[in-house]
């Protein structure tokens, strides 16, 4: 093929298709090449394993290794399911800080023929990648060593791959918004994911159920789509689950699902008003090329 | 310009151009790295909020888990005084540990080299003055952990505790200062070694739960990292069942606590040595590698 049919071509595939492709394979390059692919694998798995640990070790010194109780795999499920949150929607607006702070590159990313925010969700696709692998180290983890009870023939798949899909989708967008946020901040974008990810955790019933709460909070987690997500996905795994705790045991899988799908295109909406917005506003101000070494 | 012109002859001026070396030099070395640490970081009010912040968010998601499978409220407390000396880890990592990979990508670590004062003394600044600005964060920690959570506390030795904290604190700021030679020596393994040693951290070494109910050697091991023994000691000193749940006993900890402080701080001396040798020798260890 020559360089002018290979142009054609390539100008044939739609700029967003271009745009996460490319930002897609940047991301897997920045994140992986650090490392030989050992060393990358372990660094990948022992954070989150080291996470669940801590769970596992502080709920077996209480209960005596009790790991029959529904409460173990609501908090085994959710903490493990909790690694997209932090993987996808603080990879994708970490990418802005990698861009613009550390490679000094935003600025011709940013004038290059892409679309951008494709770009930036692109660049969160190597973090789901092995925020993926981890999750499933991590539940198969506690399948073969703490009894996490995961009968595969009653797993209700359809309603896991659905619900999986749509909270990756959900998370994506919410990783736009503080993406947005980031080009705004000079100061504490360094802090903005991880407080967000660590109040998220904390009002989604990730790892406890929200009666823990107090009542005056629990709306907090009612308001998050990541409640529901991860409620349905303990569901299509570990059944029982659901029966164990009152929270939302009033609501079918069909009536949380939509639920989860009516908040997903909320967010989807505000995140591209947000982001567009904030990305005015950072040309305006000329922020987009800052460099703050902060 | 003559030197009549300059001033420079004029010994009251001469005076301040007078050359520091010796222990005056490092004492003001030590003084100037901690004074951006002590005095600056207090200045930029919004860090205060999430040093603080963000810790409690932790603290308080571990406190809600022990609620919910019905822990003793002792647990709560663990979890409190874990989360407070949190503060004391991230900053070793990534503002000691991390510090001089940081100042080799903005270009300062040459200037730094090639300055008269020691590096050791920078080191020891970066060190004291990390030390008392995350020490008002850890108070802030506890005191809101505890007004939040309602833990009662029960200090059966004031003077032991008070020295616990401080061995803890010099052996572990030492390691930070030897380990911020090691961290130069990489290139942006650096910044994924600082995130790798949190989790698996906080695991190995009790930060949320009592250490002795790891595997014995598994806590010995654990027990190289300072802020292992000194957090359980101090949760042996403030709890009444503290002690029924301490790994050693308090005297054995303070014991290990003094080796370990002697330990890093000469090893941070020669791997210091070994830093600026190599950066003279090689003449490359200041170049920021992306």
């Amino acid at each position: 093929m020559t360089s002018v049919n290979r142009e054609e071509s390539v100008s044939k595939i739609p700029k967003w298709i271009r745009s996460f492709r490319l930002a897609a394979w940047l991301g897997w390059q920045i994140e992986s090449n650090w490392a030989d692919p050992f060393l990358f694998a372990i660094y990948s798995l022992v954070k989150p394993i080291s996470g669940a640990a801590i769970l596992v070790i502080m709920y077996s010194v209480i209960t005596g290794g009790d790991f029959e109780s529904p409460i173990f795999p609501y908090i085994y499920l959710g903490n493990a399911f909790y690694i997209y949150v932090g993987a996808v929607m603080t990879g994708i607006s970490w990418a802005v800080i990698d861009d613009r702070e550390h490679y000094k590159t935003l600025k011709y990313i940013y004038v290059a023929p892409i679309h951008f925010p494709t770009y930036l969700l692109g660049r969160g696709v190597a973090r789901f990648i092995i925020a993926s692998i981890s999750v499933a180290v991590v539940i198969l983890f506690g399948v073969l060593f703490l009894s996490l009870s995961i009968d595969l023939a009653a797993v209700k798949w359809l309603l896991f791959i659905a619900s999986l899909l749509v909270g990756v989708i959900m998370l994506a967008l919410l990783g736009l918004i503080l993406a947005g946020m980031m080009l705004l901040l000079v100061h504490h974008m360094w802090g903005l994911g991880e407080a967000v990810a660590g109040a998220l955790y904390l009002f989604s019933g990730a790892i406890f159920p929200l009666e823990v709460l107090p009542p005056f909070l629990r709306w907090i987690g009612y308001l998050l789509p990541i409640t529901y997500w991860l409620e349905l996905l303990r569901r299509s795994l570990v059944g029982s689950v659901a029966e164990a705790f009152p929270t939302f045991a009033g609501l079918t899988d069909i009536e949380l699902f939509w639920i989860l799908l009516g908040l997903t295109v909320f967010y989807g909406v505000l995140a591209f008003v947000v982001f567009r917005v904030c990305e005015s506003k950072a040309r305006d101000r000329g922020l987009i090329d800052v460099v703050t070494n902060y | 310009m003559s030197r009549a012109q300059s001033g420079v002859s004029d010994p009251i001026v001469y005076r301040h151009f007078r050359k520091n070396s010796g222990g005056r030099l490092f004492f003001q070395t030590v003084v100037a790295r901690a004074y951006p640490r002590l005095i600056g970081q207090q200045r930029e009010k919004s860090w205060m909020f999430f040093d603080v912040f963000l810790p409690l968010l932790s603290v308080a998601a571990y406190v809600f888990v022990y609620r919910a499978i019905g822990a003793p409220e002792e647990y709560v407390g663990f979890v409190v005084i874990g989360g407070a000396m949190t503060a004391f880890w991230m900053n070793v990592l990534w503002s000691m540990s991390s510090q001089l990979y940081w100042e080799k990508e903005q270009g300062n670590l040459a200037l730094y080299i090639m300055a008269p004062n020691s590096m050791m003394a920078v080191l020891l600044g970066m060190a004291m003055g990390g030390l008392v600005a995350t020490a008002l964060r850890a108070i802030v920690i506890v005191v809101i952990g505890s007004w939040l959570f309602g833990v009662q506390y029960e200090v059966s030795n004031y003077l032991q505790l008070f020295v616990v904290f401080l061995l803890a604190m010099i052996a572990l700021y030492g390691m930070g200062m030897m380990s911020a030679s090691m961290f130069l020596l990489l290139s942006r393994e650096a910044w994924h070694l600082s995130n790798l040693a949190q989790e698996p951290i906080y695991l190995v070494s009790g930060f949320f739960f009592p250490i002795k109910n790891l595997s014995f050697w598994v806590a010995f091991s654990a027990s190289l990292i300072p802020l292992t023994l000194g957090l359980d000691a101090m949760r042996q000193l403030v709890f009444p069942s503290g002690e029924s749940l301490g790994f050693l006993s308090v005297r054995v900890e303070i014991a290990i606590l003094v080796g370990l402080s002697v330990v890093f701080l000469i090893g941070a001396r020669y791997l210091l040595a070994y830093m600026e040798r190599l950066a003279i020798q090689e003449g490359r260890l200041t170049e920021s590698r992306r």
